[in-house]
């Protein structure tokens, strides 16, 4: 009785993590076939939008955030795509970032609360 | 009172515990920089534990005094909003997947772990105002379950020696 009951739970176990990986299987089937080229690059500071580009520029600027300018993320887009060059925040996950060009991905550094994200616009 | 005190210890131990497993973990490098927030949860250990051991109570008051030690010590109000959602969101799936019975103690820690990430996921979501930040669910679920089951797996052994120590 008490092994049978323990089989009864692996097996449960199981079925909880193949729920969880089918899910996120049908989120990135989602997001992957609703992906489109995006055309332009926004900027949000804080969650208001501040700068806007468009992908096709070349461009190498510098988003300047914090209370006296403190903080700096050098945002580069090139080729269609944009990515960070250099950043001053403490974990520089922005900076590891893959580039971005693909309508919705975004880039987010979370210490300086930008989030780059691409956009389509016509 | 004997028994009061005993638990008292025994609280304070595993806080202690805690607090040592938070910072262990916060001074390790990230795990995969593309991803933010792909972390295994050391300290759930000892929330699996308690919960086992005890209850969801004397569980959610020793993360408590983890989180807050953890966010005065290293980090600061936004940590602190993080961890708080990560960690309400985990207990409140464990303890009713832990109630149902269906599950084992691995079973009850994946589910800790996704709901976790889910709880940081949502804050990240408000904070910057940006829901596309949910795309990362998509492997922070993943990387939950993965967390989860290493956490059952030790959240296992440590039930099994502290009660061969009778803590």
């Amino acid at each position: 009785m008490l092994k049978s009951n323990k089989i009864k739970k692996v097996r449960n176990d199981i079925i909880l993590v193949a729920i969880i990986l089918s899910l996120s299987l049908i989120g990135f089937l989602i997001f992957k076939l609703t992906m489109k080229d995006g055309n332009h690059i926004s900027v949000s500071i804080n969650g208001k939008e501040k700068y806007s580009y468009s992908l096709s520029d070349s461009i190498e600027t510098d988003i300047i955030t914090g209370e006296n300018g403190e903080n700096t993320n050098t945002l580069v887009i090139k080729d269609c795509k944009a990515y960070i060059k250099s950043a001053t925040c403490p974990d520089k996950i922005c900076v590891g970032h893959r580039p971005i060009s693909k309508d919705g991905e975004t880039i987010v550094c979370l210490p300086h609360k930008i989030v780059i994200s691409v956009t389509e616009e016509k | 009172m004997k028994l009061k005190t005993r638990k008292l210890s025994i609280l304070a131990l595993f806080s202690a515990v805690a607090i040592v497993f938070s910072y262990i973990e916060a001074i390790l490098p990230p795990i995969w920089s593309a991803v933010p927030g792909i972390k295994v949860g050391l300290a759930n250990i000892v929330t699996i534990t308690l919960l086992y051991k005890f209850s969801f109570k004397e569980a959610t008051a020793v993360a408590f005094i983890r989180i807050i030690s953890i966010a005065f010590l290293f980090g600061n109000m936004m940590t602190l909003m993080y961890s708080i959602a990560g960690f309400v969101l985990s207990v409140i799936i464990m303890v009713i997947l832990k109630r149902t019975g269906l599950f084992s103690t691995i079973g009850v820690s994946i589910a800790g772990g996704v709901f976790h990430n889910l709880g940081q996921i949502i804050v990240a979501m408000i904070v910057l105002q940006t829901k596309e930040i949910g795309y990362y669910m998509i492997v922070l679920a993943v990387t939950g379950a993965i967390a989860g089951i290493l956490i059952g797996i030790a959240g296992n052994l440590m039930l099994k020696h502290s009660n061969k120590l009778s803590i």
